[in-house]
């Protein structure tokens, strides 16, 4: 019952004409975002945050604003996936595959009102879910010291790698490259210059909004630009949608399948290092084997749109949860959604929703009411969106270059920033070319500092003694998790990383 | 081949790493651990892995030809004059050239350029700073 009033609580601070308007506003863009190939959910997320600053929002209006941007995003995704057969997103991927077949036979408005549908309903089970589970997970988190902590850190960075990258060392090297650019700047503890080379403005560290920004938005500049890839994917192509409602009769044949993927999705959400992308490759590999009698997947089955739709939609709600409760993000979208938590001064985790609960339960407020709006949004409107399909590259890309450089400059007003943003972006191409995984260097940037304050502070505590690290039963367990999730991948791994590398390419770098 | 480079350069890297971490100068007041314990720890996760990619490489990405590499080169030098020339110049100014160049060099004709630059930078300047406020830099004309 505390939840349910916990939960009333939170409507009652979402329920303001200014959170309102931001959710829509989010919505909008996230959905525009989400459908635009080549623009994903991180990078939506990372091109507003300085918006959110800009407005001067407070804490809970700007993770509502940036919450429906990540949802608007996932929604959006299935737009381009179904009309053009390019996925505008990374999760959407799968969803290409019977939605891209059911247009073709002259099904898209159904393909595209049953796939807003079915994210309906995984978001809105995650939703619920991300309420019931956040909180118990809470209760495991206060019983963390530094040690485990430690561990719980290691765990992130060792999982990550298990899916989002098809070389374990590459993630590995990541992971660390973020973490040595988070020792930059004076040492919290002692109070040394570490690694700044005499140069002032490295003092304060490197501002991990800028390394976001660069990373995601420019590297994708530069790629447009590499390939020329100016004109717009939907040319010379008729986008015709036809009805905009799917009949009841398919909707009720692909409840189960929406239920059960949003399940399965939620779980893969919850997971480290899984996130939306193997949400949806679960779920509609899944439901292929379960209903598949007559190998209608892949022609285009109504339940093979549902369910990767359902799941992905799911696992980004899903995602939130470790992301709220441990401070530990999941997946590349929350690694930046906890950007925007730390550059607010919130710390994220267990104490979140003993000292914020305002936050906590508004932005779960704000998911609900979000998620009604993307509803409203992506049946009637849906045509609306396919129109942004229409817009070049070749015009689009400079106003995503020119909004991140004016959003870095709003924030800090330092032409400094604005360079080690180039150089951000210019690492994040080339590592993106070498199929070097950026999630791991952006949440190595974000969790170094408390991962290495934890670890000082579990050794000070033992009186410099390192096996304190290994101690207690829970670190031990967190260890052998960590260890698993690190070994398992290169065993098992190839095979089903096989399959879902099979649809893309350096996209696949910035994979949530 | 790539991924071979990669790995010394990330081996290079580590190493260089670990010399600037062992080079920290320690304060007097310092906890168990110290500021160096945590870099060193990194730099050999650096080192490990990038010897690891130089052994086991990935297939040959794909490299642009030369032409697409000066591309991306040109687009990096615009974009660090922007920086440069962004307090001098004034925002609109400054974003409208480098906005209509990226648009240039993604194929826009001429016309289109200059169009979807000035588009670009006015409309920044009326959104972000004429109805949200946020302050953008001056040029000499006061925009």
């Amino acid at each position: 019952m505390e939840t349910f009033a916990s939960l009333a609580d939170g409507f009652a601070i979402a329920l303001t004409w200014q959170n309102l308007m931001l959710a829509l506003l989010g919505c909008f863009l996230g959905t525009i975002m989400g459908a635009l190939p080549g623009l994903g959910p991180s990078n939506g997320v990372a091109i507003l945050i300085p918006l959110a600053f800009t407005l001067g929002l407070g804490a809970t209006p700007s993770l509502i604003l940036l919450t429906s941007v990540y949802y608007g995003a996932m929604y959006g995704g299935r737009i381009s996936s179904i009309l053009l057969n390019i996925p505008g997103d990374e999760p959407a991927m799968m969803t290409c595959l019977d939605g891209h077949p059911m247009a073709k036979k002259g099904f898209a408005g159904e393909a595209l009102s049953l796939s807003g549908i079915a994210s309906f309903v995984g978001a809105f089970l995650a939703t619920w879910g991300l309420i019931f589970l956040a909180p118990q997970l809470v209760k495991i988190a206060l019983l963390f010291g530094p040690a485990e902590y430690f561990a719980l850190f290691a765990l992130a960075f060792m999982t990550l790698g298990g899916v989002s990258s098809t070389n374990q060392a590459k993630s590995a090297f990541a992971a660390a490259l973020g973490l040595g650019l988070a020792t930059i700047g004076v040492d919290t503890q002692t109070g040394v210059p570490r690694f700044t080379f005499g140069e002032v403005h490295l003092y304060d560290g490197l501002d991990f909004l800028v390394a976001i920004v660069g990373l995601f938005a420019l590297s994708e500049v530069f790629i447009f630009l590499e390939h020329r890839h100016g004109g717009s994917d939907a040319e010379g192509r008729k986008l015709n949608i036809g009805r905009l409602y799917p009949p009841m009769s398919m909707v009720r044949k692909c409840t189960p399948t929406m239920l059960r993927t949003s399940f399965l999705g939620f779980i893969a959400g919850v997971l480290p290092g899984a996130g939306a992308s193997l949400g949806s490759f679960i779920s509609y590999s899944m439901e292929k084997r379960l209903v598949d009698k007559e190998n209608t997947f892949g022609t285009g089955d109504p339940r093979g749109v549902a369910a990767p739709e359902a799941g992905n939609n799911a696992a980004a709600g899903g995602a939130l949860v470790p992301m709220l409760a441990l401070g530990v993000p999941g997946s590349g979208t929350t690694a930046v959604l906890l950007a925007v938590l730390l550059a607010l001064n919130i710390t994220p985790g267990p104490l979140l929703f003993t000292q914020n609960p305002d936050v906590v339960w508004g932005l779960i407020a704000a998911l609900f009411i979000a998620n009604f709006m993307l509803l409203a949004m992506n049946i009637p409107m849906v045509g609306l969106f396919t129109r942004v399909l229409m817009v070049p590259s070749r015009i689009l890309m400079p106003i995503v270059a020119m909004v991140s450089f004016v959003g870095i400059y709003g924030i800090s007003g330092s032409s400094f920033d604005l360079l080690v943003m180039i150089g951000f972006g210019v690492m994040g191409w080339v590592l993106r070319k070498l199929d070097v995984p950026l999630v791991p260097i952006i949440l190595g940037t974000l969790l170094g500092n408390s991962m290495e304050n934890n670890l000082r502070r579990a050794v000070t505590i033992d009186n410099g003694n390192w096996w304190t690290l290994i101690d207690s039963p829970l670190s031990i367990a967190l260890w052998a998790i960590a260890i698993i999730g690190f070994v398992l991948p290169l065993i098992v791994g190839a095979r089903v990383k096989a399959k879902m590398h099979q649809r893309r390419d350096e996209e696949g770098a910035i994979s949530d | 081949m790539s991924d071979r480079i990669f790995g010394v350069v990330g081996l290079l890297l580590a190493i260089g790493f670990a010399f600037s971490a062992l080079a920290i100068e320690e304060s007097f007041l310092s906890d168990a651990v110290g500021p160096k314990a945590f870099p060193l720890i990194i730099a050999a996760i650096l080192g490990l892995s990038s010897i690891v990619i130089a052994i086991r490489p990935d297939a040959e990405p794909e490299w642009p030809a030369l032409g697409r590499l000066v591309e991306v080169g040109a687009a990096v030098v615009v974009m660090i004059l922007y920086a440069e020339f962004l307090p001098i110049a004034g925002f609109v100014i400054a974003t409208a050239f480098a906005a209509a160049y990226l648009a240039w060099r993604l194929g826009s004709g001429p016309i289109e350029s200059v169009i979807v630059g000035v588009g670009t930078s006015l409309g920044i300047y009326v959104i972000f700073h004429l109805v949200l406020g946020l302050s953008l830099a001056r040029g000499p004309l006061g925009f």
